[in-house]
Parts: structure tokens; C-alpha cells; sequence
């Protein structure tokens, strides 16, 4: 679960002083929180595998967008799915192995409900997948592009970095590729080794025109992904995929969205703030009762929800950051 | 070989009375049998070539032997891993390639220790061929410190002398194949490089780049494509505008050729090596053949084919069964000899699954070494900040 978490300490700082933490980590609340985890050293099958263990904790249940059904995370992304293609008849579905649902099941009953000319499979080739995507975009259609891992997106790199992100900008606004959403299962599974576990967010977290969305859980990840589609921008969506079938929760059948750039506070606190997003968020939630229960440290825990452009206000607002100014 | 043929005569004598035919059978001995024969092989299909390999393909009894050994290794060394992956010894990706192994050892057949051979991922065949150990293969699977990769690498991962895997991502292997291809031709050393690539990744655009610059220079590349007809889930016509593989190389001459058949694959990988070796640059193979297990170990294989076509296939055209029809039909090897190949290879197989399973895993200070070629130990970053793990080399 690479850099999914940094602990920002509280100092008085300025609000720039986001950039100053990073190196700076060395304290001993720092020091006492490690000694929690069971070190690394340790060899009983049980300890190894303490470090990617997490619990997923579903929210409390929301009515304000209407009736909800008990869903896992793929049904979620299944539900928005629906919703898209049955509100807007231009959007369109393709990656490989789309059309019988998906290796994560993420689109079954959609090439049944709504046709092969709307969800289709291409073949195996992510630069072509995200290319042709890009095109579908720019002449008027949604294009919900699937690429099958996360760790498959590098021959799309050129693509989404170059041609995607930039379109907007060089044609003056002439043309554009809004309608694009790329969809890709992300993150560690335990046992995904080196290419069905990468995290490649912070490849493309610098790079200007494009947004990322990374939801916690089932009720974020139908509104994010609805919101990617409905954006105006080209929108890489990051779904954890350990949290495909792990992760459920009641989720509201009608479309709604999360706005984009909006950062969600889970829980106030006045020492500490964490700063997560997908799997790792759970992870958080645990260590923030545990610094309360042994250390009686209070932890504000912020789902970071979109990581470009992320919301540097609720992150760094003097409210949140200046909180522990002992 | 004579003591061996005693051994089982005295066993079988006792059953002589049962099967007058049987007892003549194995009371021959070594010399009774041919010691070589031709056989005709399927036509291969070309593009861009005035002639190709030969139809026909002699076989000498070690060599039949030596290729049914190794067929057979391989088959009963998959089986053993589908055995292992489903007690959950296994764990992780497992991409088996029972069906296939003409293709291998019909590979190899075709050139020397001293070529160079890069393919994809379903790789236990090719780590066998190209010389690893059963032991250390089944060692990696189950990722102990004896496997071939110090059991870092896994099942897509593994490597030896002149084999350069073994790699995940989908055709990525084609231009480091090129590349490997160019290094033979700059060292004027007169070897090959065999770049092999699956019906799936025949869509890649890095392979139409590797085609490309292979033609371009002339490197001595043999690219071979394995049509087992499925990408993953996909069957090939479903996924190519053309499936007439041997041809997507467009100005590279290709040959189409029966993946079921070793002597098939070896006369045409002589010929295409021939082709490279005299400078006229690369060549596209196209191997038809077939996978009986599903992509990986969690496809069950069935939900794109039906379980007759796999069946008939198995019946109909399954390397190892042909290839011992041959050797028995034509005299070259006895029912017994082969069945007594068939024993010692299940011993061998058991062996190497019980240090596979006994083997310790590797140790902790391992897992760090090797990001990066260092002078002195560095420092590297666990889970969170404060985890710091040493890399050693």
C-alpha cells in the first residue's frame, strides 16, 4: 500500500507547510506509533501479514439520496454503470473483456441490457484502448474506457499524459476530451505480486489536465465514478480492487455524485491529521483508535477522495492543520 | 538398457501365458529395435517463402526418446503444480502449459543451447528446456529459496543461461527479444534469437514496432506466435481482424506450422534458424496448438470452450500420445520401455514437489536486495516511514 498515508504534524506553520513535512517525521510520537506494529523481522505467518492487514468499516447509512440496496464495490460500479448508460445515450463501455462482465464483474448485464454496440470488447492493447478512447471523446460520446489492471495503464501513459490531459490546451479550446473516464482495478491484494498490485497514482499525479478519483468504499465509488463521467475533464478512476467483493455497504440505487477536488473529513481531531485514500483509509481508521486508545492522541482522519487536483483547503485549512498548536 | 529389458522380461514372463503377443515383445532386446525412421509432416502454410521446411523428418530413437522424456517431464510437471496450486501450496499466478509442449521441446530440437529464447509468461515449459531442474521450477512455484529465481520471481518469472524469461506484462517481451536479436548480430556470434509472443498479444503495438525494426536491420530474430486459440478468455477470432498470424508480420516471410507435432516444429525452427543465421534478417512462425488448463489456475477454461473440443483435442492431437505412437508403431521404443520412463519421471516429479514443499522459504534480509546494483548496503522504505529495510546488493 505504497504512500497511501502521511502523517502531517501539527506545528505552527503556515499553510504552506505541507511541503516542509515530508521529511521532517522523526519524533517520538512517530517512533511509539511503530512500536505498535509488530516488527518487521518477525516470521509467524499470523504477524506477516499484520502489515496489509485492514477491516473495511462502512459508513452510516445515507437517505439523502434516496433508496439504498446492499451492494459490494464492483455492484456499486456496476450501479453507476447502469445509471450512465441509461441516462445518457451516447456513453459507451470497451477494454478487454468488458462484454461478459468484466474480470471484476464490473459490467455484467450491461451488454445484455443496452447492446454490443455500446459495450464491447477490444482487443489486448492499452495504448490503442485509451488512443481510440480519447477519439470516441473528442468527436461527442462518453467513453468509459476499462483498462484491466492499473499496472496495464504504461502503454497508455503516452496517451493519457500527452495526448489526453493536453487537448483541451493546445486546441485553444477548440476541442476537448471531457467525455473520457478510464477505469482501472488498483492497489495491493496480497497476492498480485509485481503487476496486478501496483498503486500508479502518483505517475500521473503531476500532470496537469486530467483527474484521478480513488474511492474508500462502495457508497464513494458510485459517486466519484458518476461525477468522472459527468466531469469535463479526461478522469482516470482508480477502484481498489481487494475491496471489490470485501467492501459493502448500503448504497443509494439512484444516481447521485461526490464532487470532485472534495476532500471528506472522517473524523475531527486536534493532534494529528491523517491523510489517506482508498484501502488505506480503513487502515487509518484503525490506527486513529488505536493512537487514542494507547496514546491518547487525538487524529483528524481526512479521505483525500480525489488526488488531482486535491483539496488542499480542507487538508491544510488553518483549522485542520493549526488544530494542534500546543 | 539391457539390464533394464532383462528385468522387465522376467517380470513379464510370469504374465506370458496371458498375452502371447506381449511376451514376445519383451524378450527383445536393444539391438531389435530401429534405430532410426522418417516421418512425413504436416505441409506448412507460407508467406513470402518459395519453399519451406521439409515435409518430411527423421527421427532416431534417443532423440524420440529424449523428446517423449522431456514432453512427458513437462506434462506430469504441470499436473503436479495444478496439484500443488489447488492444496494451496501454490500460491499466487500459475500459468500451466499442458498442451503445448511440442512446442517447447520442438523448439529447442530446432537449435542450440547457445541461442537465445525470451517468451511470455506461461513459462514452466520453456524454464525445463532450457536446462532448470524440475526441482528448482516446482521449488520457485511454491517460492522457496531453492527455486530457480531464489523464489522472488514466481511462476512468470523465471530465467537461466540464455533464457530471459518470463515476463508479465503482454508483449513486452517482443522488443527486448529484437533487442537480444541485435546483441547476436553486433557479437557476430551467429546465434538466434527465439521471441515468442501468444495469439493475445499479436495486437500489441510494440510487436508491429519490434516487426518493424527487426526487418529493418536484418536482426536474426525468429519470432514465434503460440495460437493456442484463446487469449486468456477471448478466442482469437474475436479479438483479430486477421488470424492468419504468420502473416500480420506483413514483409516478413512466415511460416504456419502444426504446434502438436514436435518433429513439425523442430523441422520448421531449423529452418527458420537457418534463415536468420545467413543474414536474411527475421522470421515469423506461427505455432498452432493448444492449452487444456484455462488461461491461468483461477480460469476454469470452460466458460469460453466446451469441455468435447478440449476432449478432442486431447484424443486427437496430443503431442505426447503422438509422438508414442510413432516410436511403438515404427518400432523405434517398446510399450514397457516407455512405461518404465513414465515411472521414473512420476519419481522424479514427486521428488522435486517434496523439496518444492520441504524446501525453507527464502529469508527475510532477502526481500530488499536487488532493486538497484549498489555498492554497500542502502537504506529502503517498508510500509510506513519509519520501516526501513536494507537492501544488500
Amino acid at each position: 500500500m505504497a504512500a497511501a498515508a502521511r502523517f502531517l504534524l501539527r506545528s505552527a506553520s503556515s499553510k504552506g507547510a505541507v511541503s516542509n513535512v515530508s521529511g521532517g517525521v522523526h519524533s517520538c510520537l512517530g517512533v511509539s506509533l511503530v512500536k505498535l506494529y509488530p516488527s518487521g523481522s518477525s516470521t509467524s505467518k499470523s504477524q506477516r501479514r499484520n502489515v496489509s492487514h485492514f477491516t473495511f468499516q462502512p459508513d452510516p447509512e445515507t437517505t439523502k439520496y434516496g433508496p439504498t440496496q446492499k451492494m459490494n464495490l464492483f455492484q456499486s460500479v456496476t450501479s453507476a454503470l447502469d445509471n450512465t448508460l441509461a441516462t445518457d445515450p451516447t456513453a459507451v463501455i470497451f477494454g478487454e473483456d468488458v462484454a461478459f462482465g468484466g474480470v471484476f464483474r464490473c459490467t455484467v448485464g450491461l451488454r445484455d441490457k443496452y447492446g454490443k454496440d455500446r459495450v464491447f470488447n477490444t482487443p489486448l492493447c492499452e495504448q490503442g484502448i485509451v488512443g481510440f478512447g480519447i477519439g470516441v471523446a473528442v468527436a461527442g460520446a462518453t467513453a468509459i474506457a476499462e483498462i484491466q489492471f492499473a499496472d496495464y495503464i504504461y502503454p497508455a501513459f503516452d496517451q493519457i499524459v500527452n495526448e489526453a490531459a493536453k487537448y483541451r490546451y493546445r486546441s485553444g479550446n477548440l476541442f476537448n476530451c471531457g467525455n473520457l473516464t478510464i477505469r482501472a482495478p488498483w492497489g495491493c491484494v496480497g497476492h498480485g505480486s509485481l503487476y496486478h498490485s501496483q498503486s500508479p497514482e502518483a505517475f500521473f499525479a503531476h500532470c496537469p489536465g486530467i483527474k484521478i478519483a480513488i474511492p474508500r468504499g462502495p457508497v464513494q465509488a458510485k459517486g466519484l465514478l458518476l461525477s468522472c463521467i459527468a466531469d469535463q475533464n479526461p478522469c482516470i478512476f482508480f477502484e481498489p480492487k481487494i475491496l471489490y467483493r470485501a467492501a459493502v455497504d448500503q448504497v443509494p440505487t439512484e444516481p447521485y455524485t461526490i464532487p470532485l477536488s472534495q476532500a471528506e473529513i472522517l473524523q475531527e481531531g486536534s493532534d494529528v491529521t491523517l491523510v489517506a485514500w482508498g484501502t488505506q483509509v480503513h487502515v487509518m481508521r484503525e490506527v486513529a483508535t488505536m493512537a487514542q486508545e494507547k496514546l491518547g492522541v487525538s487524529c483528524e482522519l481526512i479521505d483525500l477522495q480525489t488526488i488531482l487536483p486535491w483539496d488542499t483547503d480542507t487538508v491544510c485549512k488553518f483549522d485542520s492543520a493549526q488544530k494542534a498548536v500546543k | 538398457m539391457q539390464n533394464m529389458l532383462t528385468l522387465i522380461s522376467n517380470v513379464f514372463r510370469g504374465t506370458a501365458s496371458k498375452n502371447g503377443a506381449r511376451a514376445v515383445v519383451s524378450t527383445r532386446s536393444y539391438a531389435d529395435f530401429t534405430p532410426q525412421a522418417t516421418f512425413d509432416t504436416k505441409k506448412c502454410e507460407l508467406h513470402r517463402l518459395d519453399h519451406g521446411p521439409p515435409q518430411q523428418a527423421v527421427l532416431t530413437r534417443e532423440q524420440g526418446l529424449q523428446y517423449y522424456r522431456t514432453m512427458q517431464t513437462m506434462r506430469r510437471m504441470e499436473l503436479k503444480a495444478d496439484q500443488l496450486y489447488k492444496q494451496r501450496i501454490i500460491r499466487g499466478f500459475c500459468h500451466l502449459y499442458d498442451g503445448q509442449e511440442a512446442c517447447a521441446v520442438g523448439i529447442e530440437a530446432g537449435i542450440t543451447r547457445e541461442d537465445h529464447l525470451i517468451t511470455a509468461y506461461r513459462t514452466h515449459g520453456y524454464t525445463l528446456t532450457r536446462g532448470v531442474s524440475v526441482k528448482e521450477i516446482l521449488a520457485e512455484l511454491t517460492g522457496r529459496r531453492g527455486g530457480v529465481t531464489k523464489g522472488k520471481g514466481g511462476s512468470m518469472h523465471m530465467y537461466a543461461k540464455n533464457f530471459y524469461g518470463g515476463n508479465g506484462i503482454v508483449g513486452a517481451q517482443v522488443p527486448l527479444g529484437a533487442g537480444v536479436a541485435l546483441a547476436c548480430q553486433y557479437q557476430g556470434n551467429n546465434k538466434v534469437c527465439v521471441t515468442l509472443y501468444g495469439d493475445g498479444a499479436a495486437n500489441q503495438g510494440q510487436v508491429f514496432e519490434s516487426f518493424n525494426m527487426a526487418a529493418l536491420w536484418k536482426l536474426p530474430c525468429i519470432f514465434i506466435c503460440e495460437n493456442n486459440q484463446y487469449g486468456m478468455g477471448t478466442s482469437a477470432e474475436r479479438a483479430s481482424a486477421s488470424t492468419e498470424y504468420y502473416k500480420r508480420g506483413d514483409y516478413i516471410p512466415g511460416i504456419r506450422v502444426d504446434g502438436m507435432d514436435v518433429l513439425c516444429v523442430r523441422e520448421a525452427t531449423k529452418f527458420a534458424a537457418d534463415h536468420c543465421r545467413s543474414g536474411k534478417g527475421p522470421i515469423l512462425m506461427e505455432l498452432q496448438t493448444y492449452r487444456y488448463h484455462g488461461h491461468s489456475m483461477s480460469d476454469p477454461g470452460v466458460s469460453y470452450r466446451t469441455r468435447e473440443e478440449i476432449q478432442e483435442v486431447r484424443s486427437k492431437s496430443d503431442p505426447i500420445s503422438m509422438l508414442k505412437d510413432r516410436l511403438v508403431s515404427h518400432n523405434m521404443a517398446s510399450v514397457e520401455e516407455i512405461k518404465e520412463m513414465d515411472i521414473e519421471i512420476r519419481k522424479e516429479i514427486e521428488d522435486a514437489a517434496q523439496f518444492a514443499i520441504s524446501d525453507p522459504e527464502p529469508p527475510l534480509e532477502d526481500l530488499c536486495d536487488h532493486i538497484f546494483s549498489n555498492e554497500g548496503p542502502i537504506e529502503v522504505r517498508g510500509t510506513n516511514p519509519w520501516m526501513k529495510l536494507k537492501s544488500r546488493s
